[in-house]
């Protein structure tokens, strides 16, 4: 098992840098640019390090498909930023034509099969496209991403179980940042409440189960490594807990058109009073701390992260404007796609 | 009378029925976790209970401790959530009663929010209530106003038959005279929301204030719209229907949903076998267009149903009268 070299650290870092200034800028947009953005918007903020990792073994030809909390992935396997931000204000420029927004991001170029905004849906989708995987015996595999809630979904238990018997080359990664919502994992999963982790639930399905800090890139590199050497083996499945904290609100406020939309504050303080567990998290904070490990340790200098940092600002701040500046789609393109 | 939005309404009529009646249950997901929850704190735990998001087994519950006795009211925030446990909506909850020979009956409230079209997308935004309609046993309640939201949810609670209360998402904040004391609104008796003796226009949940608004946009021209409002479209009141297009001699039926999934298709097809003699022109259905909800803003309006295409259809209805 070998650790990453120090380019691919960097790039690494790039991309939670990247993927963090992006969702900044989405919930910047609320104020900046009242009413552009609309509906549910999910950020993957906390998740950088879990989803860069990941995503550091994605190869062509793999696939994979997440939730509606799905602005980080595509980031991470080098879709265009502009066309990002113009789906999410709905324009014609936007990468699914302005008829998904927010919560189904899709790429089908770079492997970003699709997104459901149904809890626990994109699980058996997953291992759908990982069938598909063994019968053309190419070695690639299917990563699939999904929520600790999403845990508690039948489509979960029935699609570890038939992934499992199958060997099917797709890695679970669920993402547990601890909520469902306002619900916390201690009030909706037997596990939880009897202070296991969550992965043990790959247990009853014959297939190896890990928990990851998923605030650290590198392990969260290495335990999902090891998951998909077994996956492009034929060996079958694992199930990787990755262990984030979610640094915004579930979403953005739910309300009808005639409400501004903004961001409140997280669940813990607003719902359960915990500032504490919320400030603790935030000094946790994946994405500077991966930076001030890679300057600390001499892989790169303080000044060349700045600059990554600069780019990274540019390039989002880029990607608002070309957003904004973007036309709606002609009306009778929303009878498009219906049919292929 | 107070002034409530039409989703306090939708709680003052829980609150009604369970302090009446301590077989009432509610939960769901995201309910009740914390102690200071309101219903929690009056009711405790054994009532009211958060759920993990496990639709199948909160649907199957709700039906096993309704024929246990008790009386179940699932929240489930959006009816698309429902999808998932599809069987135990629209083949367990509604057959019961009827294949146990009237043994066993199932009372319980399927709570779902529905039409959310400000931005959804295509997964949050249906109108799914024509999918409820047509089972034999499941009754499906739509309130469109404050007041009906309360007495509708007692009544739907008392009921002893599953019912999916469909709550309109657009409606959510607006404001409405709701009764104080108890309220119970019947079952199978739409109302009339406006008279008018030159056409019939029929519509659920918000499209019954499109219509009403367009309704006072052709008054200006000199047409006067009746608009029915349903308010629970199994059991349907087919009398006051066909009452008022007797009178007026022309139907257009508003409907959020795409054409060949909606209640008003049904309501037109029974008007036309019951009240054909009464018909001056033939029935216009106003509809979404048939597409999934797009995201994008302008393509979402002009995908659903607004006061254009209910004006456009009655001038036509008037135009072509025999
Ligand atoms: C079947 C279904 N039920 C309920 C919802 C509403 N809902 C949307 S996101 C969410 C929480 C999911 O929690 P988790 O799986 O932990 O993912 P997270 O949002 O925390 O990333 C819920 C309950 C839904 N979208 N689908
Ligand atoms: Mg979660």
């Amino acid at each position: 098992m070998s650790v990453p070299n120090a380019q691919r650290q960097i790039d690494m870092l790039t991309k939670m840098l990247r993927i963090r200034e992006f969702e900044e800028r989405v919930k910047r947009t609320f104020t900046d640019h009242p009413g552009v953005i609309r509906g549910h918007t999910h950020l993957a903020d906390g998740a950088e390090a879990s989803i860069v990792g990941s995503l550091s073994h994605f190869k062509k030809g793999d696939a994979a498909l997440a939730t509606y909390r799905c602005h980080g992935y595509p980031i991470a396997l080098g879709t265009d930023t502009k066309a990002m931000m113009a789906e999410i204000l709905g324009r014609v420029d936007g990468l699914c034509k302005g008829l998904g927004g927010s919560m189904h991001l899709t790429d089908v170029k770079k492997g970003f099969l699709g997104t459901s905004g149904i809890v626990g849906a994109g699980i058996p989708h997953a291992a759908g496209a990982a069938w598909a995987a063994q019968i053309r015996k190419k070695r690639e595999v299917v990563f699939c991403f999904f929520g600790d809630g999403a845990s508690k979904q039948g489509a979960f238990a029935e699609t570890l179980n038939i992934a499992s018997l199958w060997k099917l080359p797709v890695i679970f990664v669920m993402e547990n940042n601890g909520y469902n919502v306002v619900t916390t994992s201690a009030q909706e999963d037997a596990n939880a409440a009897a202070g296991q982790p969550l992965s043990i639930k790959a247990k009853s399905f014959a297939m190896p189960g890990v928990t990851v800090d998923g605030t650290d890139p590198l392990a969260v590199a290495a335990a999902v490594g090891k998951a998909v050497r077994r996956a492009r083996r034929g060996d079958g499945p694992t199930l990787v807990e990755s262990k984030v904290y979610r640094l915004s609100a579930h979403g953005n406020i739910i309300a009808p058109p005639g409400v501004p939309l903004h961001y409140p504050e997280h669940e813990a303080i607003t719902v359960f009073g915990k500032r504490e567990e919320y400030e603790a998290a935030l000094r946790g904070d994946p994405v500077p701390r991966f930076r001030g490990i890679l300057v600390q340790n001499g892989t790169l200098t303080a000044a060349a992260a700045d600059a990554i940092t600069q780019k990274v600002v540019a390039e989002m701040e880029a990607a608002v404007k070309f957003a904004v500046a973007s036309p709606y789609p002609k009306l009778e393109s929303a009878l498009d796609h219906v049919y292929a | 009378m107070a002034q409530l939005p039409y989703i306090a309404a939708i709680d003052a009529g829980i609150h009604q029925e369970m302090r009446r009646d301590p077989s009432v249950l509610y939960f769901g997901q995201n309910l009740a976790t914390t102690e200071n929850h309101e219903f929690v704190a009056a009711y405790g735990h054994d009532r009211v209970r958060v759920t993990p998001i496990s639709e199948t087994a909160e649907i199957g519950m709700a039906i096993g401790a309704a024929m246990a006795g008790f009386r179940p009211v699932v929240e489930l925030y959006m009816a698309e959530f429902m999808l998932v446990a599809m069987d135990q909506v629209l083949n367990e909850a509604p057959k019961f009663r009827y294949m146990s020979g009237g043994q066993v009956k199932v009372p319980l409230v399927l709570k779902a929010g529905f039409g959310f079209a400000c931005g959804w997308a295509g997964q949050h935004t249906g109108s799914l209530t024509a999918l409820f309609m047509g089972v034999p046993g499941l009754k499906v309640v739509v309130p469109s106003t404050a007041a009906d939201a309360k007495g509708l949810m007692a009544t739907s609670i008392r009921d002893d038959n599953p019912v999916v209360f469909m709550h309109h998402y657009l409606l959510t904040l607006e404001h409405g005279e709701v009764p104080d004391g108890e309220h119970l609104v019947p079952f199978g008796q739409a109302a009339i929301r406006r008279t008018g003796g030159d056409v019939t226009l029929v519509a659920t949940g918000w499209m019954v204030n499109r219509a009403l608004a367009a309704a006072e946009a052709l008054a200006k021209e000199g047409i006067q719209a009746e608009v029915i409002d349903p308010r629970t479209v199994a059991p349907l009141d087919l009398d006051t229907i066909l009452k008022s297009v007797a009178k007026t001699g022309r139907l257009v039926v508003v409907d959020q949903a795409p054409r060949h999934a909606t209640v008003g298709g049904i309501i037109a097809a029974d008007v036309v076998e019951h009240g054909f003699e009464s018909l001056r022109a033939p029935i216009i259905q106003v509809n979404a267009r048939d597409t999934t909800v797009p995201y994008s803003e302008p393509l979402e309006a002009y995908v659903i149903p607004d006061e254009a295409r209910i004006c456009a259809a009655v001038r036509k209805v008037c135009k072509t009268a025999r």
